[in-house]
């Protein structure tokens, strides 16, 4: 059984060595390591709940893994998603061969995250993870990506820093790592509070919540568009699917109705922020990147409002709330992953990203034009998607807490996404508007094949939209 | 036998796979999207007629599943929903000849035509939602097929009134959303039935109302209930079939329809009267009437016109709602029906002449009825029905929205409705006089010969005729069990069993 969970993880490592010391055998490997991660995250998603230690070494020594609803789901959605946006950059020819070396390592950091069953193997993971994404921004070797590569460098270290202050913190209090055995023995205390804070600090500037997200529409925004889909739609998922277990279960009687509301307000601040920089931006890949910096912000509301004190359930149980957020996660990833790659087609069609400029591109690649109208109707929380879903949960959720102005913020955010989306699709469907530049524009072919993903991965988040049963019923 | 479950979605379908279908049929494949519109639009009025006599032979169709917890995506059909679903399955046969008549020469026909079934379908779910979460799910969806219609010229224009069209549409969609999550946050979603099932709740009073008011004003966006009326002008600019879909079957009716759901399946009329929200809707909507006929007058572009005029004549739905009377509630609902088969005519008539002729005003009408005979006929019967003269349908509408505000004793509104008639008749005989008795100019604005042996291309002419022939008939035989008339009595008396 634990066998699956190594290969799961030791896969893409070692493709992404195969392709480290025999870069002729590039592309077949990285097909190879693409479909052979994506159908062992569905082996492994089918697997059932259990505690395993590596190497046979007791709990509280050796390496734990760890599999329940919550990493399963996880492990599927990064299997599905990285498996799609795979197949995108291998039709992508501009992208370097490091990006596949560097992506597998970061696959498979992720798949350990998801599994590691203790704080301190999640910061190694974390780490890695954190290191080979500073990588991707940089692999296109532009000036501004090395700026923003360096800035994301500081803030994951710094990110990492902190959680791993926490762990400290945790091991000298209760001498354990192991994060069942940590949530079994909490109690609120200062030590504790503070620990959470700082880990939470630490996660939160490695998710970009606001204030601390000024370098995600730097990196997000010029890397390439496969790596800017994986860091939006994952990467920062990993580091908010910590969050999520430190806040709801390793530390779940400690958050306080101030620290809720604090993170309530750095959400909705997201959200209204997030959106109006979106909205003002000039530029494609900005815009879907600020559009990230606001979907955050539904996140950390999200997980506010399960954390409140007054709601009911805990987070292993089937019938809880707490599958909206997954379900959350799960309709941005989709949608944004889309929305990246599919401004990734037309930037590179078109040599350029400007807004205003793109509207032949637009008219020409049809499929891509349409996925992105699907991938904002659900990022928007338009009907029918599963972000629509997710939209619902959270309202349903703030008014179960009375929370009215945090329900009016969500309304008006959403209205705000439906803004910059529609933005752009106007710029399609308008005749009229001439190209600011007036050389003739040089339109690059794109392989129909990215064309195509696009599209299913819009569409999966759209067609989710009629089906969440399962996942509550998982 | 298949399961009766599986109608909803084989209604749904006949319309979403002809759409999806149409997206990836090459630009130049005239032909062979033309065969896809119109089978879609033939099996789906089929299957509705099907599930017409199975209704009136009792059937139950409905199918539900859930898609969260406590919360399911349900559709039925019901007596209300078949009335509009027939009505849009056969108005969407017409408007799809017509349209292909309409834009056989001009560019994105593929975008065009997937969009409009989309709508299609969007509408037959609008029908068929069987709770208010569903209902919500396709009025949204509604929004975002319709949108590309708008703007489907791409002129600076039309772009504007997108963008007005989608403000108003999307910000109702807000209220609409927030008003039904506050409601399942109280009282959860069951599925509508006919009496409503709020009553049965004990509610506190500031939750009925904050619902009431959000659900109105999403509702009253797209039923262009004053104040939410004015992007309804600005969309004038999408081409005539577009207009025609809008204002007859699609969005307006979308927001009417959900008016008369909410109303008599939600709240329940009756309760909704003892708690004084039948007042205010009738006072808003007898605001509407008269205030929507008064900006009518002073139009001087026919489309305008009839937009202003479409403004006033969506509210004589609401209005026979808030009268919260059975006979009231039948001249109402009926008019869903009846408002649709008049406005379409007259927005393809419309589309006719500015097609066939350029003519856009008002005062270019001088004379056409000797240019076009046929098109200029339609076009007096519908506006002769809008006026509310029998035999036509329209005056069936009025008769019982006059009786049914005589027996609720809301005098006022007969007033209201007088006033209109007036008004309804100083815009629309004008143009009946012009059209027939002045003489007609030496050059049309923009002509073209669109067929030999008719006045304008057959696709035009037919629609609106077929649509004008059922104006007179529908208005000769409404009695009838399965006429428009049978049909909502016997709605009617499920609505007030109590």
């Amino acid at each position: 059984m634990s066998g699956w969970l190594a290969i799961l993880v030791l896969w893409p490592l070692a493709m992404a060595s195969l392709i480290a010391i025999w870069p002729k055998l590039t592309k077949p490997v990285a097909l190879l390591a693409l479909f052979g991660t994506g159908l062992l995250s569905v082996v492994v998603f089918n697997l059932p709940n259990g505690v395993w230690a590596l190497g046979g070494w007791a709990m509280p020594l050796g390496i734990g893994w760890r599999l329940d609803e919550i990493s399963r789901l996880m492990l599927l959605l990064t299997g599905v998603v990285g498996m799609l946006v795979s197949l995108y950059a291998w039709w992508d020819s501009s992208l370097a061969r490091s990006f596949w070396v560097l992506w597998l390592g970061a696959w498979g950091a992720m798949n350990a995250l998801y599994l590691a069953a203790d704080v301190f193997n999640i910061y190694v993971t974390l780490e890695l993870l954190g290191l080979s994404a500073v990588a991707l921004v940089a692999i296109s070797l532009k000036a501004g990506a090395l700026q923003a590569a360096m800035r994301y460098l500081l803030v994951s270290l710094l990110g990492s820093m902190l959680f791993l202050l926490g762990v400290a913190l945790l091991y000298g209090q209760y001498g354990q790592l192991d994060i069942l055995a940590l949530a079994m023995q909490m109690e609120p205390s200062f030590p504790m509070l503070f620990a959470l804070v700082v880990m939470s600090v630490g996660l939160m500037a490695k998710t970009a919540v606001f204030p601390l997200h000024s370098w995600l529409p730097l990196a997000h925004g010029r890397a390439p568009a496969a790596v800017s889909a994986i860091l939006s739609a994952l990467v920062i998922k990993a580091s908010f699917y910590l969050l999520m277990r430190l806040w709801l279960e390793v530390f779940a009687p400690i958050p306080t109705l101030a620290l809720i509301y604090g993170v309530w307000l750095m959400g909705s601040v997201a959200l209204l922020w997030g959106a109006w920089q979106a909205l003002s931006s000039q530029q494609l890949k900005p815009m879907v990147a600020w559009s990230t910096v606001a979907q955050v912000g539904y996140l950390v509301i999200g997980l506010g409002l399960l954390a409140h004190p007054n709601t009911p359930t805990g987070i292993n149980t089937p019938e809880g709330w707490q599958w909206g957020l997954l379900w959350l996660m799960m309709a941005h990833a989709l949608a944004k992953s889309a929305m990246f790659l599919a401004a990734g087609n037309l930037q590179q069609a078109a040599g350029h990203d400007r807004i205003s400029d793109l509207g032949e591109v637009m008219r020409v690649q049809r499929k891509t034009l349409f996925a992105f109208g699907l991938a904002g109707v659900s990022l928007a929380g338009l009907p029918v998607s599963a972000g629509f879903l997710a939209k619902w949960w959270l309202l349903e959720l703030g008014l179960f807490h009375q929370a009215w102005w945090l329900v009016m913020v969500m309304v008006i955010a959403s209205l705000l996404s439906a803004g910059y989306v529609f933005r752009v699709l106007n710029v399609a469907l308008n005749k009229e508007l001439k190209p600011l530049i007036e050389h003739a524009p040089v339109m690059i072919p794109i392989h129909a094949g990215r064309q195509w993903v696009v599209l299913i991965l819009a569409s999966l988040g759209v067609l989710a939209g009629l089906q969440a049963q399962w996942l509550w019923g998982a | 036998m298949i399961d009766n479950s599986v109608w909803p979605l084989l209604i749904i379908a006949s319309s979403l796979a002809p759409a999806i279908l149409i997206f990836f049929i090459p630009e130049n494949s005239r032909f062979l999207r033309s065969a896809v519109n119109i089978g879609g639009a033939l099996i789906k009025l089929q299957l509705v007629v099907l599930l017409v006599l199975g209704i009136y032979a009792g059937e139950v169709y409905e199918l539900s599943w859930a898609l969260l917890p406590g919360l399911d995506f349900r559709l039925q059909i019901d007596g209300l929903a078949v009335m509009f679903l027939l009505l849009s399955a056969f108005l969407w046969l017409l408007t799809t000849i017509y349209a292909i008549g309409y834009l056989e020469n001009s560019p994105n026909r593929a975008r065009f035509f997937g969009f409009f079934t989309l709508c299609v379908s969007a509408t037959a779910g609008v029908a068929m939602a069987g709770n208010l979460f569903t209902f919500v799910m396709f009025y949204e969806f509604l929004t975002l097929a319709t949108w590309p219609l708008v703007v489907h010229r791409g002129t600076e224009k039309a772009i504007a009134a997108g963008r007005v069209y989608l403000r108003y549409t999307l910000i109702g969609g807000g209220a609409l959303l927030l008003g039904t999550v506050l409601l399942h946050a109280f009282a959860g979603t069951p599925s509508f039935e006919p009496g409503g099932y709020l009553s049965a709740i004990d509610l506190p009073d500031w939750v009925l109302w904050s619902v009431f008011v959000l659900l109105m004003a999403g509702l009253g966006v797209k039923a262009a209930l004053v104040p939410f009326h004015s992007w309804l002008a600005q969309a004038m600019v999408a081409p005539a079939p577009v207009s025609a879909l809008l204002h007859a079957v699609a969005v307006v009716k979308a927001g009417a329809f959900g008016i008369a759901r909410v109303m008599f399946e939600v709240y329940g009329i009756e309760y909704a009267d003892a708690l004084g929200m039948a007042f205010v809707l009738l006072v808003l909507a007898a605001l509407t009437i008269v205030y929507g006929s008064l900006r009518a007058l002073y139009q001087t572009d026919i489309k305008k016109r009839l937009a202003f005029s479409t403004v006033s004549q969506v509210s004589y739905v609401a209005l026979g709602i808030a009268l919260a009377g059975p006979i009231g509630a039948i001249g109402g609902l009926i008019h869903i029906a009846h408002q649709g088969l008049m406005k379409i005519t007259l927005f393809m008539t419309a589309g006719n002449f500015s097609e066939t002729l350029g003519v856009h005003k008002i005062n270019q009408l001088n004379g056409i009825g000797q240019r076009m005979p046929w098109t200029t006929m339609a076009f007096s019967l519908a506006a002769l029905g809008m006026i509310g003269l029998p035999p036509m349908v329209g005056f069936l509408s009025k008769w019982y929205l006059g009786i049914g505000a005589w027996e609720v004793g809301a005098y006022w509104v007969m007033a209201v409705l007088f006033a209109s008639s007036l008004l309804n008749a100083a815009y629309f005989l004008p143009m009946i006089y012009r059209a027939w008795f002045l003489s007609a100019p030496a050059e049309w604005p923009h002509e073209r010969r669109l067929s030999a042996h008719c006045e304008t291309h057959w696709m035009l002419l037919v629609p609106p005729l077929v649509t004008a022939f059922t104006v007179v008939v529908l208005g000769l035989v409404a009695g009838f069990a399965l006429g428009t008339l049978g049909w909502v009595q016997w709605l009617v008396e499920q609505e007030f069993v109590q």
